[in-house]
């Protein structure tokens, strides 16, 4: 299992080389978003508006960290259920969403937006929110304060740990990882 | 008639117990499931998984030093509340005392408010609450609050099923499998499996969510049922789903059932998925 180190933001070139199984370790600026922030961002492009951040070549960590208690830059942060943003996700890729970091099994229209634009789909430990924060150097909402934990943000990260699930060659570390331990 | 002494249960003293609870809840894994990841953290066969448990485990060690919630999910708040039918609540009210104790647990605990207090609008209440509260009268004069922090993504890969009684045991079990393969990542693995069998449509959910909180390891009183549970959380270990969804013979951490009477026609049967760190406490008052 490589562990490979990428900085954002993250260019066709930095993601042609990460494979599904990849270790990967993220340091640099990446967006947060989730449920809401994503409808929003759908319902701008399909009304032809600007986005309030540009998308290109960024990460979106799909995350509503809990409150940060004095002393931290954000509180708990592990990912949420990524297959909540599938009906939103091929139009954000197509508008140059470059990755994506969750948890959880991606619709095919997804898995297949993926390659098309050269994506790529990343899992860190669910429930490792207190471990994760650890790596959140600073944190800052971007727009939409009224959705309170589910607001765009902002972490500038270090050594942030995530494993590559869909990789742009349509690779799929859930459905190899699991045919290795199934005995069913 | 013989009379019944009335003892008197402060609705302050509830509500401080509430809040107390909503924050050991969210800091402090329970003896049972650090009992069980020790135990399969010698078991997993996948190097990744291994990797994972580790992390969850380091994670727990964290959560509970800096006292900081171990998950930013920190729940619904469910609250089972048993009131022995000769305590007597007095200073309040028993649902406002509830709810006041989850918001002032969350906000002074720095946990994440994630409930909207309408389906379709989803404006979050900022609180929250409401609780999602069950109440049951039972002999006694004590009042058991038991709290859980349900995560969402776990509970919104539950599902529910009325069962046709010829569909038997294999049925029961199919469905099982079937849930926890379909949760897969989504419900952070390894799990702790509720499943609950008979009752009405309502009845089962919330077998299943008893069952969820039963102690990892506690096995039915009902012999057959005890061997079910054994069974079906092997079966459900062979699924390959493994810690995180990457693989791995650590599905679930342990799967209970709870049963109920049900109707001639009728075999319900639900499943309530529980995240690894399966986050309840409880007082008696």
């Amino acid at each position: 299992m490589a562990v490979k180190r990428i900085t954002t933001p993250l260019t066709e070139e930095k993601v042609a080389d990460l494979r599904a199984g990849d270790s990967v370790l993220i340091t640099g600026r990446i967006l947060v978003g989730r449920d809401q922030v994503h409808k929003r961002l759908y319902e701008l492009l399909q009304a032809g508006k600007d986005l309030p951040v540009d998308l290109t070549n960024e990460i979106i960590y799909y995350c509503g960290p809990s409150p940060a208690k004095p002393g931290q830059a954000a509180g708990s942060a592990g990912p949420t259920t990524a297959g909540r943003m599938d009906k939103y996700t091929p139009d954000l890729l197509a508008k140059g969403l470059r990755g994506m970091i969750g948890k959880g099994y991606r619709s095919q229209a997804v898995k297949d937006a993926i390659v098309e634009n050269k994506g790529v789909f990343l899992a860190s430990v669910g429930g490792a929110g207190a471990l994760l924060a650890k790596r959140i150097k600073e944190s800052r909402i971007l727009a939409y304060e009224d959705l309170g934990p589910e607001a765009l943000r902002e972490f500038i990260v270090e050594d942030f740990p995530t494993i590559v699930i869909h990789d742009m060659y349509g690779g799929d570390q859930y459905a190899e990882g699991q045919k290795l331990y199934r005995r069913a | 008639m013989q009379q019944t002494a009335v003892r008197e249960v402060r609705a302050e003293d509830i509500t401080r117990e509430v809040a107390r609870l909503c924050q050991e809840a969210n800091y402090f894994l329970d003896e049972d499931v650090t009992g069980a990841f020790t135990k399969v953290l010698t078991l997993e066969e996948s190097p990744v998984g291994r990797d994972v448990l580790e992390q969850i485990v380091e994670n727990a060690r964290i959560a509970a030093n800096e006292q900081v919630p171990m998950c930013q999910d920190t729940g619904y708040a469910v609250v089972f509340v048993e009131v022995g039918q000769d305590a007597h609540i007095v200073g309040g009210d028993l649902t406002e005392a509830i709810n006041k104790g989850v918001e002032i647990g969350y906000r002074e605990g720095y946990l994440r408010k994630s409930i909207v207090g309408d389906p379709f609008e989803r404006k979050n209440t900022g609180t929250n609450t409401p609780a999602f509260i069950h109440t049951t009268v039972v002999p006694g004069d004590r009042v058991k609050v038991t709290m859980a922090a349900k995560g969402g993504g776990s509970e919104n890969t539950s599902q529910l099923k009325m069962l046709k009684p010829s569909d038997g045991v294999e049925g029961v079990k199919q469905f099982v499998l079937k849930a926890v393969a379909e949760a897969g990542p989504s419900a952070c693995p390894p799990l702790v499996v509720g499943v609950g069998v008979g009752g009405n449509f309502e009845i089962s959910a919330l077998l299943a969510k008893k069952a969820a909180l039963r102690p990892i390891g506690s096995r039915n009183a009902n012999p057959f049922v005890a061997k079910l549970e054994e069974e079906l959380l092997t079966e459900v270990n062979k699924l390959g789903v493994g810690p995180q969804g990457l693989g791995g013979s650590t599905t679930a951490l342990g799967l209970n059932i709870e049963t109920f009477a049900t109707h001639i026609v009728a075999l319900p049967v639900a499943v309530n998925i529980q995240c690894h760190a399966s986050r309840h406490k409880a007082v008696t008052l």
